[in-house]
This record gives structure tokens, sequence and C-alpha cells, in this order.
């Protein structure tokens, strides 16, 4: 039931708006109609007058026709070598302590309803026992990593608020216990399956926390072995390497989706992991991943702290389907995201959150009617933090014009590029990099010289000539396929490559506009006394002065870019220093000082910041120093480094192409 | 001269070693018509308080397949310093400290009084004795309560330095690490997949040498060995620990459903234990000691699914092949029995549950590793706790009564070979010239290993006389046998204790009243049992009774005197006038009678009949019977129901059960309250008598007797009732089954089901009638006529 239902025959039959199916109104569903055809219920019935609303669900749409339990999460720590040695772990400890007490709850609920359970590893796994009647947490080892089970049934996922005191017991010790550790191997599958099964065995969803650092080279399965070959880049078999090693994680990944079990990955790599590999299961499941290069505890602890605390808290719907229904004339062909595809319709995710987003393709079957335009549904089954099962349905209809210069108008370039980053994306593990960056260029002319041969006004053929509503749409493309993921170049990390192919499948349009297109803030220009907001430059080194200060965040990164000749009182007012040279670059984070400069800028920040998933990790970045490069990657419309053309050598190509389809 | 019977005691007492024959027949032929072979049951570690060990190691013969120990025996030649060994008659020369021997000064080995004699060895490092207890935690709360306190107050009374671990199971296996401080750490594994003690090893970290923990400590020389794991900890170092660690333990909190049986992982705990062990200390003293509630229900050694309507499996379900899981759960019980025992390792049962536990498919684990085997009714019970306790009791000189990976070796003169042992232990294939081809028992070795024994451990040797019958051996000629027994004692010394008997060789055909005179028919008695009942593991019930009956024929005809046709000049000589009566309680005793046992009692009752010592044994096979009375001191009487008389109390010890029985006038009496009244204190000590007795042989059996206190008309008395042999029912002329009084209608009650058919009677039926055995009788009810009751002698253990 929608709007779009069409009520018929005095209201005792509606017509579906979708397949046109006339149907009976159910006797308890009855309403009469009033003169113009309506319900009298209209407007009390949100499925009636709103575009989106949610039922709560009957037991049918239910696991086994059971009402699901409350969902648990499960926090995962790598106690080997290295992530002691880092202090790792004593930070997670301490971190949970306190975070624990913020998970996420119903509104109208005083307590969260989410269990937790603690599960360390290395070579081996330790389940905790943390039931609220003892005295001392217990440990139980779980040795066999082949064929990995859950020891313990009672105790294990508990609640936090109960057992409060033996969990805070346990991750007091924890640090303790692995303290003179020497085991460096680790396990990984058998850490995920453990989850899983917890999660089976106790009959819910729910979401695993893994902390993780290293290649998991155990004898194990899903054992993962040093792949890194620099000199397939560029190669027509460098697309394997963004495919798994074995396809023992895509098994695993459809496994956790049936079973409504969602990773969560914070890598903390100190050389090459396979992300490809790691990440499948975090990718299939609706997970996020995060990952930290060479992690630091005093310099990364903020931006790793501040994403764990943002991930616990979210509100996430566990164990959700989505379907996607479309009115005749055109039809759902394809989904980019977080999601796992069971089948063609069916989008399946064992979590779903605030940050990710489902791109859908549709594609004409037939004629649109003009009259009745295209009418888009997708429903959302999945269940809620307290456990209730839940239907959220959106609804959209969109006009039909069979006039080409309407559709270019009411083009949205944001979206565009969303699509196409994804779609590449998704691409690039099939077909050889030159291929998708061909199509990519070659899409991007076609579309352009479309628009010109049908809309443009007649002009010289040498001309550019760009829709209004797509002149960005160069701009986008050419960061696109700047984009690390596309270029191949031997020095470039395969991880960071497959961990950004991993974070923008799962991005939102917002967020992709931003990756693409940095924002770069001049910060020296803004007036420090108004609320007002540093209205954005181009990105490109033209715009960056000696005298200048600039911010940029990609949504990934952020970066503070410093002039040599930047005012002193704005150094002084940001970093406390009384001049360029005592700037340090060490720092991740601003000083907070009571002045107006720092305080703007941190507010510039906070704003940007607050609306991401990922916490960005401040870089200071000083003229004409050695990191200024890495700086420069993000100034788009300019050369890149790695071989990217600039904004304005990618227009001339694309115009090159363009006159050729037109002759 | 003494009487053989002085002879025989004697001997027992001195070497533990009791011979069926104590002159031997000297040729093979006249050997096998003696029908009881020539054996002997053998105590190894027979307590003897007036035997201190040697400090040195002892002196073998040189000859490498021969390797006896200097014996009393032995020719010695004081001047040349030279001594001939008495098995193959090498010359051996003394070793360069025997220098000072004489005649007047000679070494203790040579001594005849020390005929065996105990050496210390001081070579080989001592390790603490270990103990891993393997608990099941599928139990009821008040069941797991009486366990863990049983637990708990055997720590203290383990030797302080032993080594002890902790594994509890149910529907999973936890190994308890018991080193670590503050959070109680545990490695879990699945208990329905079967591990290799590799695997095993390998997921407890066992592979690699473990790093010590321990802080505070001065590092150990690296050199020697880290003896300690992670999960074997010295007692006095965890004991508080540990104790904490069994008041936390849990009942399996795996959620049981309605009409399902909890998950029990019994068979891969065991194998865990084994492997453990078997991957930290190989070849040292170690006791496995499983506890469990219940039949394992899952994984490999499963005995029955966890359905409660699928029952387990009965005698009757086996002999149809009804047993589903019975071979294979045996099958993976041998295996580890065998491995626990190439370990050196023994493992101890104890089931306490109302049902069967599946005692018959792991009854290997202890048989073969001489671990004790405990059966009762719930941990709750005076029965297990009084019996657990008594594992730990200790001797005179405050020594464990236990001692580990034990090897014994038998030699023998060469007119003599071994053809096998039945005992708690498993053949170490070493193969000798004194090995004989038949077997009896475990045989084609003259070595054995027994992992675990103890002071009243006995074993049954069998040997055949191998002599010529052409090949005369001369007059007073003796032939010789030496058992050397080597063990580690529980204070952890490695020890040998060597026994070297002699017995005289007589011909059969002029001197069979010597031999006849020298049979031993209590030990006769117990060796034909051991094998009847060894036999009977394997064989059919109805064929063993039949063997057992021919070889009792056979005897009779051999050494009974009597004219033909005539029943009433049958006479047997003394040494032969109880053996009969033995053999009839055999045939009814439980080991050999399946009917109204389950397949795990059964095993529990051979387990203990193959392991006791002889006066054990015959208590088992023909339970004594005593009567007190008012008309004089308690008297054993006839294990007959002619013997249950109104006026009197009945103590009866069938080895598992003390009966206290008070006869009809006396239950009366008792109600009416005498024993209260001052004018009948006599009354009142008659009463109390049976029971100081019975409290007598409570406090020092193991393990501890299930004690029943009954009296005429009790639902208890079916107990004695069962044991009787039923003779009044022929002596009141009624016709078969017809009842006559309330005894003989409840010990008709139980008659046996093992019918014989007529067509299977010997064609000696005469003879049995010589011997007042009614063969109807035994063929058709197993009981005795009451003609033969009177002619019978009791038998005074």
């Amino acid at each position: 039931m929608c709007p779009f239902m069409q009520f018929i025959e005095g209201g005792r039959k509606y017509q579906c708006g979708f397949c046109n199916c006339v149907n009976d109104v159910l006797p308890f569903y009855f309403q009469h109609l009033d003169h113009i055809g309506r319900r009298v219920d209209h407007y009390e019935r949100p499925e009636l007058s709103l575009g989106s609303y949610e039922y709560v669900a009957t037991l049918d749409y239910c696991r086994n026709n059971k009402p699901p339990q409350p969902p648990a999460y499960i926090f995962m720590i790598d106690v080997s070598y290295s992530n002691i040695k880092s202090g790792l772990v004593k930070l997670i400890c301490d971190e949970l302590k306190t975070v624990l007490d913020r998970l996420p709850r119903e509104e109208h609920e005083e307590a969260s309803a989410i269990r937790v359970g603690f599960v360390t590893y290395n070579k081996v796994l330790h389940f905790f026992n943390v039931k609220s009647n003892l005295a001392q947490p217990q440990m139980m080892v779980v040795s066999d990593v082949g064929e990995v089970f859950v020891p313990l049934l009672d105790g294990f996922l508990v609640n936090f608020q109960e057992s409060r005191s033996v969990i805070n017991n346990l991750l007091d010790q924890i640090p303790e216990m692995f303290a003179d550790t020497n085991e460096s191997e680790t396990v990984f599958a058998p850490v995920i399956q453990a989850g899983m099964e917890a999660l089976k065995a106790a009959e819910c969803a729910g979401k695993l926390f893994i902390f993780h650092s290293s290649l998991p080279t155990a004898e194990a399965p899903g054992k993962l072995k040093n792949r890194d070959d620099k000199k397939l880049v560029n190669t027509d078999k460098e697309k394997t390497l963004f495919q798994p090693q074995t396809n023992f994680y895509e098994t695993l990944a459809k496994d956790c989706v049936a079973s409504g079990c969602c990773v969560d990955l914070f890598l903390f790599p100190n050389q090459y992991v396979d992300v490809a590999s790691m990440g499948i299961v975090t990718m299939h499941t609706g997970g996020t991943l995060y990952k930290y290069n060479n992690f630091q505890v005093h310099s990364d602890n903020h931006q790793f702290l501040n994403d764990l605390k943002k991930d616990i808290e979210k509100r996430i719907g566990f164990d959700a389907i989505m379907r996607v229904r479309t009115s005749t004339g055109f039809r759902a062909t394809d989904f980019f995201g977080a999601i796992y595809m069971n089948n063609t319709t069916d989008v399946e995710m064992a979590v779903v959150d605030c940050d990710k987003a489902v791109t859908v393709e549709f594609k004409h079957d037939d004629k649109l009617n003009e009259d009745s335009g295209a009418l888009i549904q997708c429903a959302v089954l999945y269940t809620s933090l307290g456990g209730e099962r839940r239907l959220r349905i959106h609804n959209i209809g969109l006009n039909c014009s069979s006039q080409l210069a309407d559709v270019y108008k009411s083009c949205e370039t944001d979206a565009l590029t969303n699509f196409f980053a994804k779609s590449a994306f998704k691409a690039i593990l099939s077909q050889p990099l030159k291929t998708v960056r061909e199509i990519l260029v070659n899409q991007t002319a076609r579309m352009l010289a479309c628009y010109r041969k049908n809309c443009a006004s007649p002009s010289a053929v040498s001309q550019l000539i760009l829709p209004d509503a797509m002149k960005v749409l160069p701009v986008y493309m050419n960061s696109l396929l700047k984009n690390c993921v596309l270029v191949g170049r031997p020095e470039i990390p395969m991880d960071e490559r497959a961990f950004h192919r991993q974070a923008i499948l799962a991005m939102d349009v917002a967020d992709s506009q931003l990756f693409f297109y940095p924002q770069l803030l001049p910060v020296h220009t803004t007036d420090a006394k108004s609320d007002a907001f540093p209205s954005a430059v181009r990105c490109s080194e033209e715009r960056l002065s000696e005298g200048g200060v600039f911010f940029l965040a990609d949504g990934l990164h952020m970066f503070l870019w410093l002039g040599v000749n930047a005012p002193p009182e704005l150094i002084q007012g940001i970093f406390n220093v009384p001049s360029f040279a005592h700037i340090s670059t060490e720092s991740t984070q601003l000083p907070e000082l009571e002045n107006p400069y720092s305080k703007k800028i941190r507010s510039i920040i906070d704003q940007i910041q607050s609306k991401r998933p990922y916490t960005m990790k401040l870089v200071i970045v000083k003229q004409r120093e050695q990191p200024e490069m890495v700086f420069r990657q993000f100034l788009m419309e300019d050369k890149s480094v790695y071989g990217g053309v600039s904004y304005v050598d990618f227009l001339c190509c694309v115009n090159k192409e363009i006159c050729q389809l037109l002759n | 001269m003494a009487t053989y019977l002085e002879f025989i005691q004697q001997n027992e007492e001195r070497d533990g070693v009791r011979f069926s024959w104590n002159v031997w027949p000297s040729s093979r032929l006249e050997a096998t018509r003696m029908v009881v072979p020539l054996d002997c049951l053998l105590t190894p570690l027979k307590e003897r308080l007036d035997l201190p060990p040697v400090q040195y190691e002892p002196v073998l013969c040189s000859r490498p397949t021969c390797k006896a120990v200097l014996n009393p025996l032995c020719q010695v030649d004081y001047r040349a310093k030279l001594w001939a060994c008495n098995f193959c008659f090498q010359r051996n020369q003394f070793p360069p400290a025997y220098a000072g021997i004489s005649e007047v000064n000679q070494p203790a080995e040579l001594m005849p009084q020390f005929s065996t004699i105990e050496y210390i060895l001081q070579r080989g490092p001592q390790t603490s004795l270990i103990f891993l207890y393997v608990v099941d935690t599928c139990l009821e709360e008040e069941d797991l309560q009486a366990l863990k306190e049983s637990l708990q107050m055997s720590l203290s009374l383990l030797p302080p330095n032993a080594l002890v671990g902790l594994i509890t199971f149910g529907r999973m296996v936890q190994v308890h690490e018991l080193s670590c401080e503050g959070i109680s750490k545990s490695y879990v594994f699945r208990g329905t997949k079967d591990l290799t003690a590799k695997q095993i090893q390998d997921m407890l970290g066992l592979t690699k040498p473990a790093v010590p923990v321990q802080q505070g400590r001065p590092p150990q020389p690296q050199e020697q060995p880290v003896i300690s794991s992670r999960f074997l900890q010295p007692v006095h170092k965890i004991d508080m620990n540990l104790t904490d660690l069994l008041g936390e333990l849990q009942r399996d909190p795996w959620p049981v459903t309605q009409g399902k049986r909890p998950l029990r992982s019994t068979g891969v705990a065991l194998s865990i234990a084994v492997g453990l062990l078997e991957g930290t200390f190989p070849n040292t003293g170690a006791r496995i000691m499983l506890f469990t509630g219940g039949p394992p229900t899952q994984g490999p050694g499963m005995v029955v699914g966890d359905e409660l309507k699928t029952p387990i499996r009965s005698w009757h379900d086996i002999e149809k092949d009804n047993a589903r899981f019975m071979k294979k759960a045996t099958k993976h019980y041998e295996t580890l029995a065998n491995r626990t025992a190439a370990n050196g390792h023994c493992i101890d049962i104890y089931a306490c549950a109302l049902d069967q536990t599946g005692l018959l498919e792991m009854k290997c684990c202890a048989n073969l590793t001489g671990g004790y085997m405990v059966m009762g009714d719930s941990f709750n019970t005076s029965l297990f706790k009084q019996t657990f306790q008594r594992v730990f009791s200790k001797d005179f000189n405050g020594e464990f009564r236990m001692a580990f990976g034990a090897t014994l070796e038998v030699k023998t003169s060469r007119e003599l070979k071994i053809a096998g042992a039945i005992g708690p232990c498993i053949s170490l294939n070493a193969k000798g010239p004194c090995v004989s081809e038949n077997e009896f028992g475990v045989g084609g070795t003259c070595q054995w290993k027994i992992c675990s024994l103890d002071p009243s451990s006995t074993l049954a040797v069998y040997f055949e006389v191998v002599n010529q019958h052409n090949a005369p051996i001369p007059q007073c000629g003796r032939g010789a046998v030496q058992f050397v027994t080597q063990y580690q004692h529980s204070s952890t010394q490695r020890r040998i204790r060597v026994t070297t008997v002699a017995r005289n060789w007589a011909d059969a055909q002029s001197q069979l009243q010597h031999i006849e005179a020298a049979f031993d028919q209590e030990a006769a008695a117990v060796l034909m049992a051991r094998l009847g009942v060894y036999r009977a593991e394997s064989e059919e019930g109805p064929d063993v009774l039949r063997w057992l009956d021919r070889q009792l024929i056979r005897l009779c005809q051999k050494f009974g005197q009597y004219n033909k046709d005539d029943p009433n000049s049958f006479r047997l000589s003394d040494s032969f006038s109880l053996y009969p009566q033995f053999m009839f309680h055999l045939r009814r005793s439980p080991f050999l009678q399946v009917f109204n046992n389950s397949p795990d009692e059964s095993s529990y009752y051979r387990h203990h009949f193959a392991r006791q010592d002889l006066t054990q044994s015959l208590i088992m096979i023909q339970p004594i019977l005593y009567s007190y009375s008012f008309y004089g001191p308690p008297e054993p009487v006839l294990l007959d129901s002619s013997s249950i008389l109104a006026d009197r109390i009945l103590l009866m010890d069938t080895f598992f059960q003390i009966v206290i029985y008070l006869g009809e006038t006396i239950a009366q009496w008792r109600k009416a309250g005498y024993q209260d009244m001052p004018e009948y204190e006599n009354f009142k000590h008659l009463l109390q008598a049976p029971l100081d007795d019975a409290q007598e042989i409570l406090q020092t059996r193991f393990p501890m007797p299930r004690y029943i206190n009954t009296e005429h008309g009790g639902s208890q008395a079916r107990f004695l009732l069962s044991k009787v042999n039923p003779s009044q029912t022929h002596n009141n002329l009624y016709a078969w089954g017809q009842v006559s009084n309330g005894i003989a209608t409840a010990v008709w009650g139980r008659k046996e089901v093992h019918i014989q058919s007529p067509i299977h009677i010997s064609p000696f039926c005469l003879l049995f009638n010589y011997l007042a055995l009614d063969i109807y009788a035994i063929a058709l009810s197993s009981t005795w006529t009451s003609t033969a009751i009177t002619k019978l002698p009791v038998w005074k253990p």
C-alpha cells in the first residue's frame, strides 16, 4: 500500500500503481471515498499520504517466524605481539569501558537492548564468560581454528549494564594478560566464523567489531599470503589484485549475510594486509572498513577513537533486505553498495546504517507513459536496535519526458558521478583498468555529444558545449579517473586502492561528491568573528598563495596547508607558536585555544567532520616541504604526480572525443 | 612336616604366589591329564612389612636371552666368585662390588628367606605423580556439588608435589589452565570431533616448549626439561586456586530440551586427557580419573543417542545385534586404552548414575591400564565418597598404595613355558624361548605392562609343562619361575621386585598322590574362573558354562574315587573337596550369568574379578555367609537356603554387597523393642555383632560394597535370596516351581533362564550323581539337591 494506489469503485477496490492490477480492499481496511476519489482517511494514514513511512512487521516477515532477539555487538581484538606492543589493545580496552555506555537504543527506551560479547585472538581464539554473577571473567580458549565453534552460550553475550563490573575487570586484564605474548601470527576468517556462530547460537543478528593488524598467515581457513606483486600493476592481471585471494571469504560473507552478521573491520596495518581479501566480508555485510596505516597511539588515537565511538553509537538496522519495485516501462537492473545480492532482485544487508547508500541503476525495458510518470518504491525490511522487525517504505514518482533537453536539464551530476564511480569500481574486478578508463571517457564524451547533437544550438564544431546541469561533470570525471583506484602505479600501495574502492562503493552522493572534489577553504581570508562558513575555492594550485592558510577535506583526509608567508597572528592564534618555523607538523590535532582564530578553524573542522562517516586525520602541511606532495594530489584541477591530467587537458581530450563522435 | 595348607599359606605370605599345583607333573602329557592347568596367582606388590628394599641394583645373568636375576636358587661358587643361573645354567662372574662375599657373608638376594626381594634403582629422573581429573558437568546440581566436594577434599590427600590437572566436559570439553593468576582460563574443544594426539598437543600449545611464566623464581637451568606444563601443576602450588575453580564449576550450561539426554562428550574428553599426558609426560606414573554421571551421547565413543526414548543397550540388544554404537564406541575406547597403556598411564572410571553409563564400552580403559572402576548410584553416596578416598589410602610406611608403569617379566625353567596372563595388563609382545605357542588369556609374551597396580592387584599367570614324557626329570628336581616386576613406586622411585619360586617335579604315574595332595583348590578355582570369565568376554555364555562343566567332570573323573554305579561310594580327597562347590557358585555368579545384570554391571563385576587377590576373588565366586545366634559364636554356614533360619542373623559378604539379614523371629523381637530392655541386653549384643563385623569389612574394602540391612520379608532380602542355593524346594518334595514357603518362592523367582537342553548332558551324568550333584538340577535350574547339602564342606576364607 502506498500513495500510488488508486482507489476505485467507491473504495471497494484499488488499482496498483506499479502493475495496474485491481485488488479488493479488505473489509477492515475499507473507507469511503470523497468527491475527488480520495479516501476520507487519506491524511490520517501515513501510507496514503507520505512518501516514506515505516510498518512494524508481522511475524511472517521474521526469520523462522519468530520475533527477533535483540541484536548483539561482539568485540574481537587481535592481541598479537604488534598490537600489544603498540599499545593499541590497551587503548581499545580503555575506550570500550566508556563507550559501551553509549550503545544506541530506541528513542522510547531507557537502556540499549544490545548485548555485548568479547573475544580476543591471535593464532587461537579466546572467548570470555562475563556473566554478571561471576566474580572474575572466565577465559575459554578455542584452538581448533580449522573448525571453529562457540564454546559457551550463557555468559558470552551479556547486557553491559548488568555485567559492567565483570566487563570492566576483563577490559582491565586483557592488556596485562597478553603483556608478554610473543605470538605474532594471527588468524582472521575463523574470527569472523566464531562471531557468526556466536550470533547464530544466540539466534540474533549483530555486528562484529574486529580490530586487526596483520596479514593472517597462521595455518587456518582463510589463510592469506603476501601477494602484493607490483609487476601486475598496469597489466591485464591487475584486476586480480582487487579480487580476494581465495573464494573462501566470499562464501563466508554469504554465510554472514544469511545469519545477519555484520563485520566492521578496523585495520592497523604496518605493511601489506591484502585489504581486497580481508575487506570483502565487511563490504558484503554492510560493514565499514577503517584503516589506520602505521598506527601510532599518540598521533592516531583521536582519529581511531572517534571512529570507534561513532561506529558504536551509530543507529543501524540489522538483518535487512531491500527490494526496489518500479512501475512498468523500466526496472532496476543493477545495485551498487555495501550489499550482498543472492538473486537479482533482493538486496541483502546484514546491517544497514545511516552512512551507507545503495546506488541503483534503472533501465528502460519499454516505453514510459508521460502521464503517469515513473514510480519507484523501495522497501527495506530490517530489525531495529531494540529487536523489532520493521518495514520501511520509500516512494517516489518521477516525471517522464520525451524531450531530451528536459532530461538533460533535470540531471543531477553528483548522483551521476556516484553512479559512474561505483559502476567503474565494480567493473575493475572483471575488466582491465585501461578498458574501464576508456569506457568512462567515452561515456562522458557520448553524453555530451548527444546533448550537443540533440539539444544545443548549433555552433562551431570545435566548441565545447556543456549542458547547464552537467557543467561540472568533466571535472568530476577527471577526478574519478585520477583516483588511485583507477590509476595503476606501483608507487600506490595496493591496500590503499582496495580500501578506497571499498569505501566509495558504500558512499552516498554527498560523500562521493566531496571525495571527488575536496573542499578547499581559505582560512586566512575568513572573518574570524562572523559565523559564516568560508566559501570554498577551486582545487587548484593557482588558488593557493604564499600568504595564505588553506583547509582541505575530502571525507577521508584533511589537510591544513600553510603558506610560507602565512600571517603570524593567525599562526599564533591557531597553533600558539610565534612563527611559521615553530609549527610542528607532527601534531594531528589543533590545540584548543581561547581565541577567535582557533575557535573559528576548529568549528570549521568540526562542522565538516560531523557530516562525514569517517573521522579524518588532520595533516598539517607547510608549503615547500616534502609532505606537500601528498596534499597536491587532492588539488583535483591540477596535473597529478601520478600522471593524471589537469582539468583543462581533460576538457580538451573530451572535446576531441565529442568532435570525433559528431563526425 | 608342615602340611601343604601351611606351605601354601607361607608361600603366599612371603611371595604373593599361589600355584594351582604345588608339586608339578613332570611331563606335558601328564600335565594335560591333570585337567586344571599349571598356573598361579601372583600379587606382584603384595604388602610386606618385613621386606626392606635394598638400595642397589640387581645382578643379572649375562646371557642376553636370559637376564634372570641372581636369586637364592642359584648355585654360587664363593671362591671363584661365580654363580650359575638356575634358568639357563650360564656361569656368571659376580660384579666387583660382590668381591667380599662368602658363605657367611651372603648378599640378601642369596638368602633363602629373600625369595622375594625389592631393589631400589637410583637411575632415571624422578618425576612427580600425576593426577588428571576428567569431570562430567552434566550432572544434577546435588550430584555435582557432592562430586566437587569430594574432589576438593581429594586435593588434601594427594602427595603435595604431585601434579594435578583438570578437564571438564559436557557438550564441550574444557581443559583448564591452572597456572594463571586472576582470570581463569580454559581451552575448549568441540565434543564431536575426534582429534589426533598431535592436533591436541598443537591446540593446547604443547608442541613448543612452554615458556615458564613463573615470575620471582630463580631461572632454572635450561637443560632440565620443563616439567610442569600449564595444565598440570604441583598440588601445593595451586590447591587454593583449584579449590576455587572446582567450587565455581557450573553444570553444563547448554540447554537440554525435554525428552533429551544432555550431550556428553566423554569420548573426546578422554581422548584429550590421554593426548595431553601423552605429549607432556610419557612413561611417568599418571592417573586419569574420569568422573561421569551418564552415558556418552555425542562424538566418538558415544554409547547412546540423546533421545531419551531410545534406551541404552541391554544384553538383549547386544544379542540381537541391536546396539548401534557399541562396536564403534568400544573401538574408540580400546584405541585410547592402548595408547594410554603404551604411555604407562592409567585410567580410572568413577561412574555414578542410576542408569547405565557405558562401562561396557569403556571397560577396556580401566582393564588394560590397571585403573579402577567404580560404579555407584550417585556421587552423593558414601559408597562413592568412601571409595574415592580409599584410592588415596596409605600403607604402614605412609606410602600411597599405588604404583605405576610396571612391567612384569616372567622367566621359567626349561621344562616350563608361559602361556599367558589374565589381569589388568597388556602384552608387551616380548617373545622369548620361554613363551608357549598356546595362549591362555593375554599370551604370546613373557612380559606384560601393568600401568597401575596396588598391593592387592593380582594376575593369573598360566604355564605349560613342555617336558616330553620320555625325557624324565631326575627325582627331586625342581622347576623354577622368576617374576621380575619393575615399577614406579608412589614415592616416585623406580623399583624392581624379584620373586623366585621353585616347586618339585613328580612323576604323575607313580606319585599321583603327592601331586594330588599339593593341589591348591582355592587357587585353582580362581584361576579356572578367570579363564572362564576371560572367555565369557568374547564367547557365548552357554559355551563357557559347558566348558567349565566339562572341566569339572574331567577333574572329578581323574581324582574322584568311586565304584561304578554306586553313587554313595564317590569320594574326593580333602584337597579337592571344595572345588565343585566353587564351580557351582561360579556358574551362577554375575561373572558368567548376564541375566538380571545390565551390560555395565557385568563389565563392572568382571573388572573387579580380574584384579582382586585370591581371598577376595573367592568371596566373589562364593559369597560367605555368617550366622549369628544365641547358641554360640558366629559361624560360617553353607550358602544355602537351609541356612536361613528364623532365629539367626545372617551376614553375607558378596564382595560387592554386604547384607545383614534378620531371621523372622529376630526381626519380630527387634520390632517389639527387646533390644532396648535392660534384661535382654544379650539380644542387643547379638544385633550389634554383625553390624560391627560389617563395619570392619566396609572400612577396608575397595571399592566400598553396597551395604544392605534387611530382615525376613524385606524387599532388600532379595540380595541374599538370589545368592543362596535354593535347595529347600527339593527338600519339600513339591513339584517344580510350586509355592512351598516364602523363601522358596523368592528363590525360584530368580531362576536363571539359561537352560541347557538335556541333549548336552555329558556321558558323565552318572558321575555327577556320584558327585552328589544332580545333573538335571544343574542343567535345568542350577540348584543343588538337598542330599548333597549335608555332605558339603563349608568353605572358610
